[in-house]
């Protein structure tokens, strides 16, 4: 084939699919292979709890995806190292079994005093006893550790490992890392979420599948985040997708012309009449899910909230940050225009919702031949769905 | 069957925005449509002025569907009907003609999904067999990414690339007729791709090269039916991939119904092995003072011919240096 590199834009690609973190990002960290995940801001003040050390996260500002890094118990508190990760050993046949040791809580020599002392040792202050030192140190002083069959001597290598030199690694969030994932994935599909589509969201998980559906459109098509009720339900998830991270930084103007946004079009819709605002605010540094914020421009009940790459633009101390429109600027924005012109497809993952009779609300938003997908986590209200909308349809004129 | 000279008016994506569904697109000539007869009796049939299509229901007229919209129901000269509904990946996976065992959608969504899959990634594949997978990688890299698809047998090749024409993601596919396998994937897209799919029979030979393939942190998928293939792809891949982990994805499908459940007359003195049973209390507001004896309820139970194992979905990492 003569290869057509012309489709090969990695530009356009790294836009969306990023190798290497940059401050500010939203980053997850992996500790010790899955046992605890932890979302964190990467920010120059950034800290995160390791095992019992606080650590700066200044060290994962600019390193690609996928890197390891390990904890050092240092006077001064941790900070990071990177390192490499070994490779898995051969697999040996095994000669050794456990018929002679005995678990008597004797066979380790070195004390908790013992390790106290190490990681304080004043002989190498700078540099402290690391982790790997002190396990290595552990398994010295074991009188059963030579006995133990290789699978066992892993495994209290790996204990040891995850409370002395806890690993951490950095993960990109993505949208499968939470709600099951073959729910999600099957949300996507059967609603036909691709380029330039136009998706409802009901969404009473946390923001997931409002996030996921964003991160399939890239910037084109819009979704829209509807609620029943006077309060819109929390989509702080979608902060941590890392859309609109080049957008905060840059100003205004250059805002409004940036098509490449993938938040560019997040509505949130309400009986789909009229409209308040959801702002995101960016400059927040807690390592946690910041809060949206809502800003409320005369509240009228049955109310859509918009977040557009407009929204986000600068505030008054020249940070980015959510900042209030007039209903007519509102209502002027395309996003807006563009929405009220529409018809959709359909996501709905609302557990505590009567899910029959949202969709009814929401049929009329829907466009000729359009799919949609409902998740419900008990087995019997799917069922019940099922039969409601199978009968709802024969009897339809078509 | 479908003329030669294919007029591309409904695509299956949206790549140009101002034909996408949203816009409530009316059916015309030389649309691609999905003709649904029942939940598993469909047909992708391309609409063309002056066309029939015959099934048991009767003979339909394409010229009456002409105008109307995607998702109508349409009536034959006998008064039955069918559905014409807009296509989409996943209708395509259940029309499409199988020239190798497909995969299906618990299977497509979910490596889709794990992939990473976003608009503007370019994803390598091997082998395409029917396309079906392709068509939904397709969907998910529109508008700005691409997906390289590789077959070593040049028929099949060939009727994917056909297949691609006919619902309109060929823009986003290019087929290569390649021994993936045998010649690894080609030197001109090494670091370039964003996800590697692997469907061969001995995924393990292909590693390496897909390795050279991906950029860093990216992720492979290898798809195979037998656990030996698997173990031996997982013992390969620990050389440059971390974060191996094989999945199976199994879709149980219930049969759901609306029935009533006879209460019984628990008076009835000469059956006394029947169960006893709470007697529903008829509300006032029920209408004529019926006393009911029997509630509908939904029923719902496994389907016993549900599809079972297709395949184990083994996803790798690319290890970062």
């Amino acid at each position: 084939m003569n290869g057509d590199m012309s489709k090969l834009s990695t530009e356009n690609s790294s836009n969306q699919n990023p190798r290497i973190t940059w401050e500010g990002y939203s980053v997850l960290l992996d500790i010790n292979d899955g046992d605890r995940l932890v979302f964190a801001r990467l920010l120059d003040k950034s800290i995160a709890k390791i095992g019992n050390k606080k650590c700066s996260l200044r060290p994962l500002i600019g390193c690609p995806f996928g890197s390891i890094f390990q904890v050092e118990i240092r006077p001064e508190g941790a900070i990071y190292d990177n390192r490499e990760e070994k490779g898995d050993a051969q697999v040996k046949d095994e000669v050794k079994d456990n018929r002679n040791i005995v678990d008597s809580n004797c066979a380790q020599n070195l004390s908790g005093e013992d390790i106290d002392e190490m990681k304080r040792s004043d002989f190498v202050y700078l540099q402290g006893a690391t982790g790997v030192q002190i396990i290595e140190a552990l398994i010295a002083n074991s009188s059963t550790f030579e006995k133990k069959t290789s699978f066992s001597q892993e495994k209290f290598k790996l204990r040891k490992q995850k409370k002395y030199a806890p690993k951490v690694l950095v993960r990109r969030p993505f949208a499968r890392r939470f709600l099951r994932v073959d729910v999600l994935s099957l949300l996507l599909s059967l609603a036909n979420v691709s380029t330039s589509s136009d998706i409802i969201v009901v969404d009473m998980v946390g923001g997931i599948p409002t996030g996921a559906v964003a991160e399939r459109l890239g910037g084109t098509g819009h979704v829209c985040n509807a609620y029943f009720g006077t309060t819109p339900c929390s989509i702080d998830i979608v902060r941590m997708f890392n859309f609109d991270d080049k957008i905060c930084r840059s100003n205004k103007s250059k805002l409004l012309e940036n098509k490449e946004n993938a938040l560019d079009s997040v509505c949130q819709l309400n009986g789909g009449k009229i409209f308040s605002h959801t702002g995101f605010d960016s400059t927040h540094d807690s390592l946690l899910a910041p809060e949206v914020q809502m800003i409320q421009e005369e509240v009228i009940p049955s109310a859509c909230s918009v977040v557009t790459g407009e929204n986000l633009a600068l505030s008054a101390d020249g940070g980015p940050g959510p900042v209030p429109i007039s209903m007519d600027e509102f209502d002027a924005s395309p996003t807006i225009k563009a929405c009220k012109s529409l018809k959709f497809c359909l996501v709905i993952a609302a557990p505590e919702l009567d899910t029959w009779s949202t969709v009814q609300e929401l049929f009329p938003l829907l466009s000729f031949s359009a799919p949609f997908a409902i998740y419900h986590q008990y087995l019997q209200v799917s069922f019940q769905i099922l039969v409601v909308v199978k009968y709802s349809f024969s009897r339809s004129p078509g | 069957m479908y003329e030669s000279d294919l007029c591309r008016t409904v695509t299956m994506l949206a790549i140009d925005p101002s034909k996408k569904l949203s816009f409530q697109r009316l059916i015309s000539n030389g649309d691609l449509v999905i003709v649904y007869e029942r939940h598993n009796s469909m047909k992708a049939i391309k609409v063309c002025d002056g066309s029939e299509l015959q099934n048991r229901f009767g003979v339909f007229k394409h010229s009456d569907w002409i105008g109307k919209p995607f998702g109508s129901k349409v009536l034959s000269n006998k008064g039955g009907f069918v559905y014409l509904l807009a296509p989409t990946p996943e209708l395509w996976t259940l029309v499409l003609s199988h020239r190798t065992q497909i995969l299906y959608i618990a299977d497509i969504s979910f490596v889709v999904m794990y992939l990473e899959i976003v608009p503007g990634c370019v994803v390598l594949e091997s082998g395409t067999g029917s396309g079906s997978l392709t068509t939904s990688l397709a969907r998910a890299v529109a508008p700005c990414g691409h997906v390289y698809t590789f077959d070593f047998h040049e028929q099949r090749a060939a009727a994917a690339k056909e297949d691609f024409e006919k619902t309109g993601v060929s823009s986003m596919i290019t087929v290569g007729v390649r021994d993936i396998q045998g010649q690894g994937f080609p030197e001109e897209f090494c670091g370039m791709a964003d996800s590697v799919f692997l469907d061969l029979p001995q995924p393990w030979l292909t590693m390496p090269s897909a390795a050279k393939m991906l950029k860093q942190d990216a992720v492979l998928c290898s798809f195979s039916p037998c656990i030996e293939q698997v173990q031996r792809s997982c013992e390969t891949l620990k050389k440059d991939f971390t974060d191996i982990r094989t999945f199976e994805v199994l879709l149980r499908t219930y049969e759901v119904k609306e029935g009533s459940l006879d209460c019984g007359n628990i008076n009835k003195g000469d059956s006394p092995q029947s169960l006893p049973c709470k007697r529903k209390q008829s509300s006032s507001r029920s209408s004529n003072g019926t006393n009911k004896s029997s509630a509908t309820t939904v029923m719902a139970k496994p389907c016993s011919e549900a599809k079972g194992h297709t395949g184990y979905l083994t996803f790798a990492r690319l290890k970062c240096l």
